[in-house]
Parts: C-alpha cells; structure tokens; sequence
C-alpha cells in the first residue's frame, strides 16, 4: 500500500441529510462506497483526496422497487444484489448480464452501480447498458433533489455533471420494450476490464424499428450511437452501419487494445447483433 | 470497533481506513490471510463478511464495524485436507483465499459453476486442475458428513420417542 493512512480522515453519516450537511462543511470529500476502484487507486498512491465519507452503512441507499413505470436502483446496490433482484431479472435482464459480467464474486459483493457510474471509466460495463436503457440518475444535495438522463450525465473524460456537494442515491430505468442485448468483450471471459462493450434495446412493430445501442471503451465516456442506430433502423444495411459506428467512434490504443481491433470488433458486434436480433 | 470474528465477539481499534487485510494480519495477528496483489485481482487476501466472499485488501476496517468475519483460522472443513492430498497447493499462497471462496460453494458444484465462482482467485502454480478437483472433493465429503450427522440425529430422536 503506498498511501499512508494515518494521513486520511474518515466522516461517518448517521443518515443521508448528515451525509449532505457533513458534504457542506467540507468541500472536495470523497465518497466511499463498495471501495472496489477507490482502495485500488488508494493502494497505488494515486488517490489525491485526504478526507472520505462513508456511505456503506446508508441501507436507503441499497433499495431496489419498482415505482410504478419505473424500476428504482439505489446507488449502493451491489452486483450481487442486482444478481439476484427479480424486478431487475424482469425489468432490465441485460444489466444482469452486465453484472455477472463484473470482476469474480469477491467484486460483485462489494461493487455498486452507483460506484459505477460516479467513477465514469469509459470501460464501466453497467454503462452501455444505462445508455440504451435510456436511465435517469437521481443527484441530491442539502439543497434537493434533481434528475438528469443517464444520455447527458457524462461531460468528458471521467467528468460529470455532478457538484462536488451532490452523492447519487439511485438510477432509474424507465419500461423496456423489445429485446434487450449485451455483450463483453475482454482478454479472459471473467475479471477482466472491457476492450469493447456493449448494450442494445432492440423494438421492431409496424411503424419500423426502434433501434438503441450504448458503447463503452470506445471513446472518453460511454456513448449512443445515435447515427448507426437511425442507419440502420432506416435502410437495414449492417455494411452501411458499420460504417457509420466506425465513425462515430474514437476509440484508442492503450494497455488494454488497440484502436484497430477495437473498431474491427465493434463493427463485429453490431452485425452479431443485427443478424441474431433483428433480420 | 466490535465485530465477530471467527465466532467470536472482538473489540478492535486501528485506524479506520486501514485496509481489513492489514487489521487481520497485524493488529490481530491473523497472517493466514495473504496479499497478493493488494489491488482486487488475486483473492489471496479473500474473507467472508456476513457469509459472501471478499477481497479484504479492498475493505476500510471501518466498514466491518458490526459484522461477522470469518478467516483461514476459523476455518475447519474437508476442503482443507482435500487441498492438501489433491493437489490443489503448491506454494500455498493462494490455498486460503481459494477455500474461503469455495465455502460459499454448494456440495453437487460443477465444473462450470466453480470455474466462475472461483475466477476472483487467481493462482500461479498449479494449473487450477489440482484445485478443482480439491474443492469438488472437499465439498462432497462435507456434504456427505452433513447428510450423515443429520442421518444421525433424526434416527436418535425417533428412538427417543419411543
Ligand atoms: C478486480 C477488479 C475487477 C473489476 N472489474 C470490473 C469490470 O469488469 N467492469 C467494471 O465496470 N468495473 C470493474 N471494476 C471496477 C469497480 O468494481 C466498479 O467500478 C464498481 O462499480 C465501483 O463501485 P464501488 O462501490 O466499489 O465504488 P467506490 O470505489 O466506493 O467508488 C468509486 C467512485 O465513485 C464515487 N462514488 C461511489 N458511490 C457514490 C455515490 N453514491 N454518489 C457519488 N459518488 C459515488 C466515489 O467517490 C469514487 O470516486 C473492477 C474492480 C476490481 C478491483
Ligand atoms: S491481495 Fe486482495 S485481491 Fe490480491
Ligand atoms: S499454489 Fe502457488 S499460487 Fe497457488
């Protein structure tokens, strides 16, 4: 471990309104919650922040319901739990995939979807799925509540819209029609972090196609591909839509893969979607 | 902090962003549980919290306050021989995390499910065959003893009852 811990100070909350009070009085506190990307970087020496909040204990936090049309996830429900959920098993089976999808067990005891989202890597694999689920997060402060689509809540590279003084309490998921697609590709098929992923809703009646697909380990932040989508909803030419994808995607070389194979292999997804799903 | 470890009620106190791995090993003197990686990959540093399986080197001591932990040391089951006369040990450093990890596992595990189970565990040394067969092993015999103790009890209280 290369961070000295006796430099960190840990703020426990009682309750959200105390989480929010304590984000008040100390401004830049981090977060804490399955500690499953925050201990890693902590371990290497990268983490900047010297004060954390602790969000475990906070069991609101950790609901899954139904409200509704909507499917309400709490921020710190863990993989594990959204496993096992049967409103998400019904709702939404392609982020149980994603989820099983996660690390080994030892992770998916303890990662959260809300983890996920704040963390905001490119490669986080519940976030395609948020994309073509078209999900809303829920951000609240000691000055209230607000929702922002799931579509416009990254800004760039590992940035978002949230505030400083604002946790995410849950994400929600509106109904789903159609038929939901994911997949993952990774140098082993467990553990391992994305080259490419991706999540696709897929509705087909008699005024056409309905098409969404989110993207992640492609370009900064997760993205729809809203121009391949139109494609080939349109003209039903996967070699056109390849196309497009291959330019709506900015995919580079890094430790994990190269821009090459990952535009080869998304390319690839999209016709094993097209052809399984919707010829 | 009070929590129960190993079944026992104990009162620790360490600095609460220190990692449960570092509390287990030096504060409590419980160096069954290794670190491999320190950073998830591994599963060397594997525990049970409340009955699921995770990786003590990514745990702030202040989140086990109130919880059940259960390590190598409070362990005595029928993996632990199988380990050893399957094959499933060589150097060692991964046996611990890799049983803690298999005790979340069902009797009649197959193939498959212990391969996914067990993907948070990664050892360098025995090629996983030797492992496999020790956890398929060491959870039918515990199965076996099971069926059995609860053969044993049934039969003594129809005879009470008689
Ligand atoms: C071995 C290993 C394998 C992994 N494999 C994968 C994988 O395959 N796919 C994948 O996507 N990820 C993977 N991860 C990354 C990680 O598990 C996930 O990103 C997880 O969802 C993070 O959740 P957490 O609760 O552990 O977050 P934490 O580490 O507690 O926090 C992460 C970030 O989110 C912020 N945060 C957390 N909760 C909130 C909240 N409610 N409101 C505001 N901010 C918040 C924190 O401040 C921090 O910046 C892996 C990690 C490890 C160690
Ligand atoms: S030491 Fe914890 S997973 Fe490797
Ligand atoms: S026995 Fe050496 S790492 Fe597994």
């Amino acid at each position: 471990m290369r961070t000295a811990i006796s430099t960190l100070k840990l703020l426990e909350p009682n309750s959200l309104n105390q989480a929010f009070k304590i984000m008040e009085s100390h401004p830049g506190i981090t977060p804490m919650a399955g500690c499953t990307d925050l201990y890693v970087s902590l371990n290497f020496g990268t983490l900047r922040s010297t004060q954390f909040l602790n969000l475990w204990g906070l069991s609101d936090l950790k609901k899954i319901r139904i409200q509704g049309d909507l499917l309400s996830i709490g921020s710190l429900a863990t993989y594990t739990q959204i496993i096992h959920s049967t409103p998400v098993k019904k709702w939404i089976p392609m982020l149980v995939q994603a989820a099983h999808s996660i690390g080994g067990m030892q992770i998916q005891n303890r990662g959260t979807i809300g983890g996920n989202i704040a963390n905001g890597s490119p490669a986080g694999d519940t976030l395609p799925v948020l994309a073509a689920a078209e999900a809303v997060v829920i951000l609240a402060s000691s000055r209230g509540t607000r929702r922002v689509p799931f579509n416009s809540f990254y800004t760039g590279y590992r940035k978002t819209v949230m505030q400083q003084n604002e946790l995410i309490l849950s994400v929600e998921i509106p109904k789903l029609k159609g038929k939901q697609w994911f997949r993952k590709v990774g140098t082993r098929s467990a553990q391992a972090i994305s080259k490419i992923v991706m999540a696709a809703v897929s509705r087909k009646n008699a005024s056409g196609k309905n098409l969404r697909i989110g993207i992640g380990s492609v370009a900064p932040t997760v993205i729809r591909l809203y121009k391949t989508e139109e494609i080939l909803a349109q003209t039903g030419d996967i070699a056109e839509a390849q196309k497009t994808l291959c330019s709506e995607i900015q995919p580079i070389d890094d430790l994990r893969s190269t821009a090459y194979y990952r535009k080869t292999v998304a390319a690839n997804l999209l016709a094993e979607w097209w052809e399984k799903h919707l010829v | 902090m009070q929590f129960i470890l190993n079944g026992k009620k104990v009162n620790a106190q360490a600095h609460p962003m220190k990692r449960l791995l570092d509390v287990l090993r030096e504060d409590l003197g419980l160096t069954g549980t290794k670190e491999g990686c320190g950073e998830g990959e591994c599963g060397a540093c594997t525990v049970l919290i409340n009955g699921k399986a995770v990786c003590s080197c990514l745990i702030p001591f202040a989140q086990v306050k109130g919880t059940k932990i259960k390590t190598i040391e409070g362990i005595h089951h029928p993996l632990q021989e199988a380990f050893a006369r399957e094959g499933g040990a060589q150097c060692g450093i991964c046996t611990p995390g890799f049983i803690m990890s298999a005790l979340t596992l069902p009797a009649n595990v197959s193939l498959k499910q212990m391969q996914i189970s067990l993907s948070g565990n990664l050892c360098r040394c025995t090629g996983y065959m030797g492992i496999y067969r020790a956890v398929k092993k060491g959870l039918s015999t515990a199965g076996k003893k099971k069926l059995l103790r609860r053969k044993i009890s049934t039969a003594r209280k129809r005879a009470l009852k008689k």
